[in-house]
């Protein structure tokens, strides 16, 4: 499979990524080269095989839907890079 | 004094236990030593007043009973630490602070040890050479102008150079053992689910698993017996009984089967991997061992596997990275999504983003089938290759690398054959056994060189035994020049 240019655009896109037509040109160029290797895996026939998804047996563990580390607004605002006191600050969604 | 931190950890320990030695001047012994090893840029943030302070709280009361009593250790730059930068080696996290601790290093604190500093690493540890670190290249203290592998290369870096008694890194395709090969260092990336991935910056969920990073095997079984154990906040832990490694290590390996993989002997191999492969047949043999050929038919298809599921779940983790609730913001873009996309553009390296973009294709509409279910249904294969010898024998032999450690720059401009390095380690994360890379011997230009061991799931204390008779019996010793001082 080879990549193209409008390829990068679509998945860079989907990423949200933004990526200017210089990089685009480079990255269309690795990625084409490393599906190439990636692609290998079709000379396998795996018709008759089940998809492994976890490699432990068991599955996973579910808890109980409680909160236990609530009260904690201050500390993690703390991280963001805008917040005003109670909540994250983005910019303006709707009009 | 200073010929102390040359020693082993279990060495330090004792000192410590019998009080020769106090840790806070023990702590003091690593901050000169790092202080005049920048060079090597192999730590990110140090946290030496922190160190100075706990290290005198223990001197004031010391539980020399516990594992790591008063021990000052450095950690990779992937473990959350309260308090501490932790920023995967990425712009995108340079100044986040955690409010919480994660699960592996408060084991290492609840056993005694104290965090000295934050190791460099791979950006989301995701590299082989420790060159895509935001913070700079890391160099390895066996030469000048060498990596010293990836991800976990600022580890392996601070620990051969002995900027650090031991160490923890995390390993999703080979990220411990690859630079303690590279370095002359042991590594063991344990069975996925031993060591607990809370508070771990997450790559590729179903492969990461931390690991111990050590100058011998004795230290390495005390290092895995501090970190390993179930935590209910990882939900892919694994419920079991804390086991003694250390106490439990042995040298006997009379009557153990050990197979040998004919498909690791690939094409164009150095001759001398080649040859530390068989010296290290010869000397398990030399233990009683015996000797087994064994097949891993799917072997070559365990790379293009992990380039497909690693890329994938890298993508769906870091699309938490949006600069909102955390992290860099780009100030460029006139409404919420361009603020997302500069954020993302200008926050991430270039390997990171190739391989988000990697793992957005395979997993978007239209193409899921042709690449994700197909690598799913490959890595079953190879899994079942494994199932199907450890009927036949106890554990495998292989080498460690392709190669010995490299030049900085000389693999940056060919993705492929910088993702070659972790051939013979892959396959093990895609089946999620347990493995260890021990110090072997040098290649023509002295560098070290590792053998790898792979064991069966839980299995950790056989492989853990092989390895410290081979130890024992092959008279390799790192010589570290000291040539940045």
């Amino acid at each position: 499979m080879s990549i193209d240019k409008d390829k990068i655009k679509h998945i860079s896109k989907l990423a949200r990524i933004s990526i200017d037509s210089k990089k685009s040109d480079l990255l269309a160029k690795d990625l084409t080269s490393i599906f190439k290797f990636i692609e290998q895996l079709n000379e396998l026939n795996t018709d008759k095989v089940e998809p492994l998804s976890s490699i432990l047996n068991t599955p996973l563990r579910s808890r109980e839907d409680k909160i236990d580390d609530g009260k904690i607004r201050e500390k993690i605002l703390k991280n963001s890079p805008k917040n005003n006191e109670e909540f994250f600050v983005v910019p303006k969604v709707i009009e | 004094m200073s010929e102390i931190i040359k020693k082993d950890l279990s060495e330090i320990i004792e000192l410590i236990k019998k009080k020769e030695i106090k840790s806070e001047e023990l702590t003091n012994l690593y901050i000169d030593k790092v202080n005049k090893s920048k060079k090597l840029n192999s730590y990110i943030t140090t946290c030496f007043e922190n160190a100075i302070q706990k290290a005198k709280e223990f001197d004031r009361k010391p539980n020399i009973n516990s594992l790591l009593p008063g021990i000052p250790l450095a950690v990779k730059d992937l473990f959350c630490t309260d308090g501490f930068k932790t920023t995967a080696g990425s712009k995108m996290l340079k100044n986040f602070i955690p409010k919480y601790e994660s699960t592996i290093t408060e084991n290492l604190w609840k056993e005694g040890a104290i965090l000295l500093g934050k190791l460099n690493c791979d950006e989301y540890a995701m590299g082989s050479s420790n060159e895509t670190s935001y913070f700079g290249n890391v160099i390895n203290p066996i030469a000048e102008n060498t990596v010293p592998g990836g991800s976990s290369g600022g580890s392996a870096s601070a620990l051969a150079a002995n900027l650090t008694p031991a160490t923890i890194g995390t390993d999703t395709g080979g990220s411990i053992r690859q630079p303690a090969s590279f370095t002359g260092t042991v590594g063991l990336k344990p069975t996925y689910g031993l060591c607990s991935r809370w508070g771990i910056v997450a790559f590729a969920s179903s492969l990461d698993q931390a690991g111990p990073m050590t100058k011998s095997v004795k230290d390495c079984s005390i290092m895995l017996e501090a970190m390993a154990g179930f935590d209910k906040k990882d939900s892919t832990s694994i419920e079991k009984k804390k086991e003694n490694y250390s106490k439990n290590l042995k040298t006997d390996i009379k009557g153990l089967k050990i197979g040998i993989p004919k498909e690791y002997r690939v094409e164009n191999m150095p001759k001398e991997i080649d040859e530390l492969w068989n010296k290290g047949k010869n000397i398990l043999k030399d233990l009683g061992a015996d000797i087994i050929d064994i097949s891993l038919p799917h072997t070559k298809y365990a790379l293009p596997t992990y380039y497909i599921v690693a890329p994938a779940e890298a993508s769906s983790n870091l699309a938490r990275y949006d600069g909102v609730k955390y992290g860099y913001r780009s100030s460029k873009g006139n409404d919420l999504i361009e603020m997302y996309e500069n954020t993302r553009s200008e926050g991430f390296g270039d390997e990171v983003k190739r391989r988000i973009l990697i793992g957005t294709y395979v997993l978007s509409s239209g193409y899921y089938d042709a690449y994700y279910l197909k690598a799913q249904k490959v890595r079953q294969l190879i899994k079942k290759d494994f199932d199907e010898n450890f009927g036949k024998v106890d554990a495998i032999l292989t080498p460690s690398t392709p190669s010995s450690a490299f030049k900085i720059g000389e693999k940056t401009n060919d993705p492929i054959s910088m993702y070659l390095n972790d051939i013979f380690t892959v396959p093990v994360n895609l089946a999620g056994l347990p493995a260890i890379s021990v110090p072997a011997g040098l290649d023509k230009k002295g560098y070290p060189l590792g053998l790898q061991l792979i064991g069966k799931t839980l299995d950790e204390q056989n492989i853990l035994n092989v390895a410290y008779a081979f130890e024992k019996n092959c008279n390799f010793k790192n010589e570290i020049k000291n040539w940045w001082l």
